[in-house]
């Protein structure tokens, strides 16, 4: 009896669980429907926002509907675009391929025709065929995978973050300006790190003088990295650059400092995270990473920032800075187009400059914007701090 | 000479930690026949409980070693509960049923406390103290080994030792053999085969506690999904040494971390799981049961 009692206590958990699910996600259209609602446009321009709004990775995608949200809020009250209220549709990808596909479908039978999304680079990926199709604008304020602009398979892809390869030039000419020759690159052999390291490796041979000591792969999740450690230390490395994420990067570093290996230790931006700094502790001290360039002196910024603030009572999160560049430049793009015709649209994008956020910028002919890059932080006194 | 001496002992250590968490599974494999998929979670209730215990202890200012020691003993108890509620509840209702029953149950058991650690701890990686202390004689090997690894190391072997004896020695230990060679039998002499069942899940258990907590010190970091890697690994280390024998998943968990380390030192850590995998299945090709296992006739 008490173990029929314990299962259905446990199906009732679950079944809540799902409830609380669905239940969050009615009330995110309710909060879009009330908004339009009370403004009662009479014609409308609607914002898709595509990307992590639930599951693990929701952390990276929710600011994203913020920003569109208080980008939308600031244009409507200066009168919209081109007399057309600004309205913000929310579809959820999960960072998954599949459901991206859904989403993007959802985008076409809402007739949207700006995009602001996908999050995650395997997402984007694999939604931009069916907005290709369509002829829908997408400028993603997140996927830094090189390919979706440089293969130019995609001319209505638009971002405001500079791509991984980048940041793995910057990261490398920010080696041999410290005077390091020979470099051990390790990655966690997933799309992200393993690209960001085979990009560093590539830079790193072309360079005179400097050398690839070893060039490895780390089973993410592993109990422990000593093995690898030994062999960096084997491999007389002066400085050991990282693609991937947190957690690796500081077992990885936890580990090099206890066996007494003092060498430099450069990442990428999936360890600029005040996680990383929080979990390594004391061995954080002193590492490097890459990370988006410093916007805090930007005007539009500090406005954002404010209305963040007011609108919902904490700082953003990731990506809310491109994400809101991102939703002017969309916006500003259709207003400058004068309609939402798909090659008007990309035109302006190209070769009208905006305001936002990460500066004044305008789009290459690959889809990149011009003037967004990255930047060298240190950890010092566990905190990031850019370094000059 | 040295490099390889390195690698020898970080082979050790990670065969070590694999060992003390292939302890919980082969015991409970040798006595019910069962795969505990949920014992990784144990591992990890394990390490999440000495994490709590060890913050707080920490904030009533406990001195370091006494918080290891108290951390320790509560991760224990706590994942006692854990695996002596979990055969309750999703097992024992399930002994009469055919093989692959319990097993489901086992590795929904093992997404469930998962989930369960996730919603009502965080998602998010948490930073584990140091609470094993630096010992000053390790101070100028300490490239080679760490205080750390080398209690994970000691703790290993003396679970090992002091589990073979009690398996030996003692009343219950030998209650535990006589279940395991027939259930039935050791009925009609009058063994509570459930007790001892229940004590085979809260020794596996506590074993698997200590292991968290130990751990989840040398490496200085948890979340909820730690459990499930070093489980499969752990469960690679009990099948390799012959699953059902104590000193055999010993023996596994060392020959795995061993050829790991020794994988990732002279070819690449990119192929560690491959060497790692190719010799279970060479293992098993030529030696079916595992290396220390007894031949039989399988069901599963």
């Amino acid at each position: 009896m008490r173990v029929k009692l314990s299962l259905i206590a446990l199906c009732l958990v679950m079944v809540a669980m799902l409830a609380a699910c669905s239940g969050e996600a009615e009330k995110m259209d309710e909060k879009a429907d009330v908004e339009t609602g009370e403004i009662a446009p009479p014609a409308k321009l609607v914002l898709g926002v595509a990307g992590a709004h639930s599951g693990d990775l929701a952390s990276y995608g929710l600011p994203s509907v913020n920003a569109a949200k208080l980008v939308a809020a600031k244009i409507n009250a200066a009168g919209g675009i081109n007399g057309a209220m600004v309205e913000v549709v929310a579809q959820d990808d999960q960072c998954k391929p599949e459901q991206a596909t859904n989403a993007a479908t959802k985008m076409i039978s809402d007739e949207v025709k700006i995009v602001l999304g996908h999050i995650c680079s395997g997402a984007t990926k694999a939604a931009m065929p069916i907005y290709l199709d369509a002829k829908i604008v997408v400028m993603s304020p997140s996927a830094t995978n090189p390919p979706l602009t440089q293969s130019g398979d995609f001319p209505n892809f638009f971002r405001t973050i500079a791509p991984d390869d980048a940041q793995a030039a910057l990261e490398v000419s920010f080696v041999k300006g410290l005077g390091l020759k020979k470099i051990a690159v390790i990655h966690d052999k997933g799309d992200y790190g393993k690209g960001f390291a085979s990009f560093c490796k590539t830079y790193i041979e072309a360079e005179e003088g400097m050398e690839v000591a070893l060039f490895e792969g780390v089973t993410p999740g592993a109990v422990d990295y000593s093995a690898v450690v030994q062999k960096i230390k084997g491999s007389g490395a002066d400085a050991v650059i990282f693609g991937g994420y947190h957690p690796e990067a500081s077992k990885i570093v936890s580990s090099m400092r206890k066996k007494g290996i003092e060498i430099p230790f450069l990442s990428d931006d999936g360890v600029k995270d005040e996680t990383f700094i929080k979990v390594a502790g004391k061995y954080a001290d002193g590492v490097y990473a890459t990370g988006p360039m410093d916007f805090s002196h930007n005007p539009i910024f500090q406005e954002a920032l404010a209305a963040h603030k007011a609108e919902f009572g904490s700082d953003p999160g990731p990506f809310f800075t491109e994400a809101y560049s991102a939703a002017l430049a969309l916006l500003k793009a259709v207003e400058n187009a004068g309609s939402t015709d798909y090659d008007k649209v990309i035109d302006a994008l190209h070769n009208k400059y905006v305001d936002t956020a990460v500066g004044k910028i305008k789009f290459d002919a690959k889809g990149d914007a011009e003037g967004v890059g990255f930047s060298i932080y240190q950890v010092i006194d566990g905190k990031y701090v850019e370094v000059k | 000479m040295e490099y390889f001496l390195e690698l020898l002992l970080g082979g050790l250590t990670r065969g070590s930690i694999y060992a003390l968490i292939a302890l919980g599974y082969t015991m409970v494999y040798g006595i019910i026949e069962l795969i505990n998929f949920a014992h990784g979670e144990i591992y990890m209730i394990g390490a999440f409980t000495g994490l709590i215990v060890a913050g707080l202890l920490t904030m009533l200012g406990f001195p370091g070693a006494s918080i290891l020691a108290i951390a320790l003993i509560c991760a224990v108890i706590w994942s006692a509960a854990y695996g002596y509620t979990i055969e309750k509840v999703a097992y024992k209702p399930l002994r009469g049923a055919p093989r692959l029953s319990p097993l489901i149950s086992a590795i929904g058991m093992s997404i469930f406390l998962q989930n369960y650690v996730m919603l009502s701890q965080t998602s998010d990686f948490l930073p584990f103290p140091e609470l094993i202390p630096e010992f000053g004689f390790l101070k100028e090997y300490n490239s080679v080994m760490s205080s750390s690894e080398l209690v994970i190391v000691a703790a290993t072997i003396l679970s090992c030792i002091g589990l073979t004896l009690f398996i030996k020695f003692t009343k219950l230990g030998k209650a535990m053999r006589a279940t395991a060679q027939n259930r039935k039998m050791a009925m009609l002499v009058g063994i509570n085969v459930n007790m001892v069942i229940s004590a085979t899940f809260i020794i596996g258990s506590s074993l698997a506690a200590v292991g968290g907590v130990l751990i989840a010190c040398h490496v200085g970091q948890i979340n909820y999904y730690i459990g499930f890697i070093a489980g499969i690994k752990a469960f690679t280390a009990a099948v390799l040494g012959g699953i059902g024998s104590i000193p055999g998943a010993m023996i596994g968990a060392l020959v795995l971390g061993l050829t790991e380390a020794f994988a990732t030192g002279y070819v690449s850590s990119d192929y560690e799981d491959v060497f790692a995998f190719s010799l279970l299945v060479l293992i098993l090709i030529f030696r079916p049961a595992g290396i220390m296992g007894k031949e039989k006739t399988q069901k599963v």
